[in-house]
């Protein structure tokens, strides 16, 4: 049994669908930011997305390529490993499935590259399925840099770190290679139903 | 790399402890520090955080991460809570929660925001608001390790009265490779000298070291300050993966 802390009490309404806030998470109706450095202010001017590592065929798009394929505007609620979850965020951007999608490899695993040297690993199959897309636009605005503009990969079933903010590669692979936060004592995986939030959850 | 995979399947969770409060001081008008006493605390590095998670007599819980303010040296471990008013679990440290309450802690977490003596210097530490409490367990640390290591230490407070830990820093310097200044962003106290404005280029050039000695730089606090001062060390010079920054709270865009 916990200890009980004498006085405390909730203040916060019940969020209406309780359903939807994972274990150990509090609905913020605010947008919060966490970053590890400074925030990167690339322009769209050179930008490249590049799929790369265990594949048949280097894949690379520049920024009016990205806007070029097929989008789709969808609404998801986001998870942040610092508690906080926001319900019904509305994005745009590619389907992983359009960028993969015939990417010939045998690999199991993705590390996403970002400007400011971030990584992130996630199962491939985490990304396929109509699960992962890379952003552009937040609620029907262009995304803005503290958020991961000019883009972001968007991984809404795992914690937020492994959306990684100002994606520019995507590189698979046969192992696991654990990313920035993974390899600092957060979840390898980090689903936020299963509270994966440090190594050992 | 895959060492950390291993690692964390050989360390195992993070265990929920209990946290007996063994002092609450009152740093200012809006924040706290409580003093703790953990069972089977494992130890922390300067600039780590924990989960709390509070229990109420309805089952009901909530979780929070707090930086904690105190040394690795010290016996007991300090977190330091800035009071939110809409908040649920700041306004309950704050003003509720007193000496002998419990409530339960895992950690520590995060490898990134962290220094210690042995990593060396210079460095440099901004912190605004209750953002100076990851910053004070580094200060502390190296006031409790003895060391000359070079620290430039800048801290924002809106005043006087705002600022956290004022007397303790104070009494750590002037001290051998120890510089600290503030800036009161409402105005100094009687009598002041110092900065009365917000961080500027001038300020980070003043207060040092300059980007051409490779510093790392820790800067934490609410997101748009955070924002804005980590912008200001880049424009500076400083090399971006010298700089580390924590940022917390709501961010004044869109919501």
């Amino acid at each position: 049994m916990p200890p009980i802390s004498r006085g405390f009490h909730r203040r916060r309404e019940p969020e209406p669908d309780q359903s939807r806030i994972p274990p150990g998470q509090y609905p913020t109706w605010d947008f919060p930011v966490l970053s590890a450095g400074p925030t990167p202010h690339t322009p769209t001017d050179g930008w490249t997305l590049r799929v790369d590592g265990a594949i048949d065929e280097v894949r690379q798009w520049t920024w009016d390529e990205l806007l070029a394929l097929p989008s789709e505007t969808f609404t998801v609620d986001i998870h942040c490993v610092t508690k906080w979850t926001k319900l019904d965020t509305t994005w745009t951007g590619v389907s992983l499935d359009t960028l993969l999608g015939d990417v010939e490899t045998e690999a199991e695993y993705v590390v996403a590259w970002c400007d400011g040297d971030y990584t992130t690993n996630v199962p491939l199959e985490d990304l396929l399925g109509g699960r992962a897309w890379i952003v552009y636009d937040y609620g029907g605005e262009p995304l803005e840099p503290e958020h991961g503009g000019p883009a972001r990969l968007l991984v809404p079933h795992l914690y937020f770190w492994k959306s990684a903010k100002w994606v520019r590669a995507l590189t698979l692979t046969l192992d696991d290679q654990p990313g920035f936060w993974e390899s600092a004592g957060y979840h390898d995986y980090g689903d936020p139903w299963r509270e994966q939030r440090y190594w050992g959850d | 790399m895959a060492r950390a995979a291993v690692l964390g399947r050989l360390i195992g969770r993070l265990a929920w402890r209990t946290a007996t409060v063994r002092e609450v001081v009152a740093e200012s008008e809006h924040a706290v520090t409580l003093v703790l006493d953990v069972t089977d605390w494992p130890g922390h590095r300067a600039g780590q955080h924990v989960d709390v998670r509070l229990t109420a007599d309805d089952g009901y819980q909530a979780e929070r991460s707090y930086s904690i303010s105190s040394a690795p040296e010290a016996d007991a471990i300090a977190i330091t809570v800035e009071r939110i008013e809409d908040g649920e679990v700041s306004p309950y440290f704050t003003d509720v929660i007193r000496p002998g309450d419990q409530f339960e802690l895992r950690g520590p977490v995060g490898g990134h925001f962290t220094w210690s003596v042995s990593d060396g210097g210079p460095i440099l530490l901004v912190g605004g608001g209750s953002g100076f409490a990851p910053l004070m367990a580094m200060l502390r640390h190296r006031a409790a390790q003895d060391s000359d290591v070079e620290v430039h230490a800048l801290v924002s407070a809106r005043t006087d009265a705002d600022a956290l830990y004022r007397d303790e820093l104070a009494a750590l310097g002037p001290a051998e490779g120890l510089h600290v200044a503030w800036t009161f962003t409402r105005g100094g106290p009687p009598g002041w000298t110092g900065y009365t404005r917000r961080v500027d280029a001038a300020m980070i050039a003043e207060v040092g070291p300059a980007p051409a000695r490779a510093p790392r730089c820790f800067v934490c606090g609410p997101t748009p300050f955070v924002e804005w001062v980590t912008g200001l060390l880049v424009d500076a010079g400083h090399d971006p993966q010298h700089i580390h920054a924590e940022r917390f709270g709501p961010t004044g865009g869109r919501a």
